[in-house]
């Protein structure tokens, strides 16, 4: 029954990353039809650098976060200016463009920070255990829980009660009605990639501590993100987090208690969601 | 909010003389409660619909009535939410598109691309694919037909709006439809355009009915001789097209002086 | 043929003629491989053939029905380890391989597909994604079948007959290879070809008013994503006759990946562009590989993003562009105002 518990407060905790790493993915594939296939590069890359930038101390540490939203948020804004480039073509492109992006991306990290799984060193109180439920958990998880749960907070008030927010979910919905307002949907396009950059490096530097960061971090998180965004309903955030707390709890109680079939766990239950949607995902044809 | 399960020749809300509403059950197309929103807003609401052979049917009434949307589910084009279609006494409410169209369901676009990539001629070759075998026309005089023999090798894509329009018509007629929708067939044209047009759809056979959702009141006199005027998607007037368009609570609709809610009439 | 499509007619007599330059210099360049001593050369070019049949597979899904995918590595992994199988359990007729690692191959896009064909666009490369690393992981983990991450090595050679010696020599194997490849691709060109090619490119150019004619649509992308998925198995048969071993990179990830970059430089909607952009994708992945080992995917990256960009409609597009290039004005020839370049550029939307 514990043990259960802390499984499932594990699984809430990936969940909630994951939801930090999708949420962006699912708003730039909502708002502007990008589907930004180098995102899990991103992630990874914020990973490295705030295991790079980690020694120890709490100040190494936000410094590390903060350096891995910066270099996230620059990547988006790299995305963002490759791909509204190719603004007037098909998003197949766009895809395929970010896609060359993630492998180079990719072979880079690998050639910087070389073939292993790297952990940060993080201040000795997060390395200890902290007592739930009667049961001793690691502080470091709980401590990325916490902030997971800041950060989803605060980007649901920053997407519902801000004027930047309301124009972002405005351009999921309705394009045109955007433009009607005199506001460049591109540019909501772009700043939604720089902001879901900023978003999957922090993603990436918190979920160091717990996971690691290593070459295969980027296709995890993307083919996770990807499935998430799929459940979810493409571009909506709710369905997005709702589904990264899904596939998180999938993945850490269904790969304890049914390991044999824990690679398909997933797909299973995406193809459960598909089949099961009573609205057409977008790029769905009926019939 | 009412759902006519079943339409007995007694008890249809409408106008229409027992012996259409017979011919309609049995070779023509009867829909029944339809009904469908988009999100929570409810855009039609249509308790009976019926077309027999040989009618001109028009549909009109303001934008965003709903005229559009009974016209894609009756060919099947939007999935139908709620309520029944019958087709020669068939319930097709769950057919596809392309199932009620080799049955007969013809249709043209409000917005024709039609196949922007093959030729006219090759368009009207796939408008008759599954009559090719036994065509009652050949592609060729069907293009003649609507006036684009000479543009049979130019693509879809460079035609002009208003051949494009006539394209997509010549594509559905090529489907040889017993039943066949018109989404404005004459928004856009030019005047000799639209004469064009008229002359075609007129020397149609008796037995093809059309239903046409026209904005032109000139076109809906020229062709029909029934019309059902929808307003926010429910049944605001129906009846034998001389008396409709004489109707002035119709005209005053389409002027905008009155409301439809304190108009409404079953 | 009355159904022929009539688009055809708008080439000139003249390029018409020019069609045939590519495939017969392949043959000519064919002939003069397996004519030469090195054993080496031919080995490394049958290896390109299972590849090049995969990004045939590849290319029908994505130029002709339209559905990007990354998931035709499904078939061809099935197509392979079916024939490694029937291989290992001593049956060695390369005829009956082909035809086994077709009908799997074909069976296991035939039911992908019935999930699949539903959905367009970058959402359909989503799923197909998903497609690939399902394949990928049951590549590597269904341990009694495939081998696990070690694979499955020592599998005998494929003989034509029962009766004929096994095909070892690399000089057998590379004509054995050329010949599967030329078939298979022939084969998919011509079944594509005249009211089939009407047909799609019809359904891919307006759904709605195709399904308005009687179409239905997704049942023609199903058949053409089934059909794809027996030339994906007979991919994976080849693989197995020119390599003799399997692992699950072979069928992996990165080979999905390649094989669409292989596709998109080769023109999407054109066959003969798919084993074009095969070959080329293969030969920069090798070259590079020796003088720059490890570094393949910063390549595959370059060459993705460059083919975004500078290829438009990949290579296939690249003569119609290059004479729609603006010329002097004493160049230009009597107009021939019908003229209208391949549809490629729409090919994927």
């Amino acid at each position: 029954m514990d043990a259960n518990l802390i499984l499932a407060i594990d699984g809430i905790a990936y969940g909630l990353l994951l939801a930090i790493a999708a949420a962006g993915l699912t708003l730039a594939f909502g708002a502007g039809g990008v589907l930004n296939l180098a995102h899990g590069t991103l992630v990874a890359a914020g990973g490295y650098l705030a295991v790079a930038t980690s020694s120890g101390t709490w100040s190494s540490l936000a410094a590390g976060m903060l350096a891995a939203t910066a270099v996230g948020a620059a990547g988006g804004g790299v995305m963002a200016a490759a791909t509204a480039a190719l603004n007037r073509r098909r998003h197949l492109d766009q895809a395929l463009l970010t896609f060359g992006a993630a492998l180079i991306g990719g072979d880079l990290l690998t050639t910087i920070f070389g073939p292993d799984i790297l952990r940060p060193r993080v201040p000795a109180v997060l390395e200890g255990t902290v007592i739930v439920a009667g049961r001793p958990y690691p502080a470091d998880r709980l401590a990325v829980l916490g902030i997971a749960v800041a950060i989803a907070v605060a980007g649901y008030g920053g997407l519902h009660r801000t004027r930047a927010g309301r124009l972002i979910r405005a351009t999921v919905d309705d394009r045109g009605m955007v433009a009607g307002i005199g506001v460049n949907p591109r540019l909501v396009d772009a700043a939604v990639l720089v902001a879901s950059g900023a978003l999957a490096g922090l993603a990436g530097a918190l979920s160091t501590p717990i996971l690691g960061v290593g070459p295969d971090t980027a296709d995890t998180v993307l083919l996770l993100s990807l499935i998430i965004v799929v459940c979810g309903g493409l571009g909506s955030v709710p369905g997005a987090v709702a589904a990264a707390v899904a596939v998180g709890l999938v993945q850490t109680v269904g790969v304890t208690t049914i390991p044999g079939l824990a690679p398909y766990l997933l797909i299973f239950t995406m193809a459960l969601v598909l089949l099961a949607r009573r609205t057409p995902l977008t790029g769905e044809v009926h019939r | 909010m009412r759902i006519i399960h079943r339409i007995d020749p007694n008890g249809v809300p409408s106008q229409r003389s027992h012996g259409d509403i017979d011919r309609a059950h049995g070779n023509g197309l009867v829909a029944a409660g339809l009904r469908h929103a988009y999100q929570r807003l409810t855009v039609l609401d249509l308790d009976a619909f019926t077309v027999a052979p040989g009618d001109r049917h028009a549909v009109i009434g303001p934008n965003g009535a709903g005229k559009s949307t009974l016209l894609n589910l009756l060919a099947g084009t939007t999935r139908t939410q709620a309520g029944r279609i019958t087709y020669n006494g068939q319930i097709i409410t769950r057919r596809s598109a392309a199932w009620r169209a080799r049955a007969g369901i013809g249709r043209t676009f409000q917005h024709p691309t039609v196949y922007p990539d093959l030729t006219c001629l090759d368009c009207v070759r796939m408008g008759g694919w599954h009559h090719r075998h036994h065509p009652e026309y050949t592609p060729k005089q069907v293009l003649d037909l609507v006036g684009l023999a000479d543009h049979a090798d130019r693509p879809a894509a460079s035609l002009s709006h208003g051949h494009r329009r006539m394209l997509d018509l010549a594509v559905a007629l090529a489907g040889q439809p017993r039943i066949l929708l018109l989404d404005e067939p004459a928004a856009g044209l030019t005047e000799t355009e639209t004469d064009r047009l008229l002359d075609v759809l007129t020397g149609l056979s008796s037995w093809i009915a059309l239903v046409l959702v026209e904005h032109d009141m000139s076109v809906v006199a020229a062709l029909a001789n029934w019309i059902t005027v929808l307003h926010h998607g429910h049944r605001y007037a129906d009846g034998p097209a001389n008396q409709v368009r004489a109707d002035p609570a119709v005209a005053a609709l389409y002027l905008g002086t009155t409301g439809g809610d304190d108009a409404e009439r079953q | 043929m009355s159904t022929a499509p009539t688009s055809r007619s708008h080439r000139t007599m003249l390029s018409r003629g020019r069609q045939w330059v590519p495939p017969a210099v392949t043959v000519a360049a064919l002939i003069v491989v397996v004519a030469s001593p090195d054993a080496y050369l031919q080995a490394s070019i049958s290896r390109m053939a299972p590849f090049t049949v995969l990004a045939v597979s590849v290319a029908v899904v994505t130029g002709h029905a339209g559905l990007p995918t990354l998931g035709q590595v499904a078939p061809y992994a099935v197509g392979a380890y079916t024939t490694a199988r029937l291989a290992l359990a001593g049956i060695t007729a390369a005829p009956v391989h082909l035809a086994a690692g077709a009908l799997a191959g074909a069976v296991v896009a035939g039911v992908l597909g019935a999930a699949l064909v539903r959905y367009r666009g970058t959402v359909f490369l989503m799923l197909s994604l998903a497609v690939a690393e399902l394949s990928a992981t049951s590549a590597a983990g269904w341990q009694a079948v495939t081998g696990g991450t070690d694979g499955l090595a020592g599998i005998p050679a494929p003989s034509l007959a029962p009766v004929t010696p096994a095909l070892v020599d690399d000089r057998a194997v590379l004509l054995y290879a050329a010949t599967v490849t030329t078939a298979t691709t022939v084969a998919a060109i011509l079944l594509l070809h005249g009211p089939r090619r009407l047909l799609l490119l019809g359904a891919r150019g307006n759904e709605d008013r195709a399904r308005a004619s009687g179409h239905p649509v997704n049942r023609y992308l199903w058949l053409v994503h089934t059909g794809a998925g027996a030339v994906a198995g007979i991919g994976g048969a080849l693989l197995i006759h020119t390599h003799r071993w399997i692992t699950p990179a072979d069928v992996g990830f990165t080979t999905a990946a390649i094989v669409l970059l292989a596709v998109v430089i080769g023109g999407a909607t054109s066959l003969p562009g798919a084993v074009a952009g095969a070959v080329a994708v293969l030969t920069v992945r090798d070259v590079v590989a020796l003088s720059a080992p490890g570094h393949a995917p910063l390549l595959l990256g370059v060459l993705f993003v460059a083919a975004v960009y500078v290829l438009p409609g990949g290579l296939a597009a690249l003569p119609a562009r290059i004479r729609h290039l603006p010329r002097p004005r004493w160049l230009t020839r009597a107009p021939d105002g019908s003229s209208v370049a391949e549809p490629v550029a729409r090919s994927m939307s």
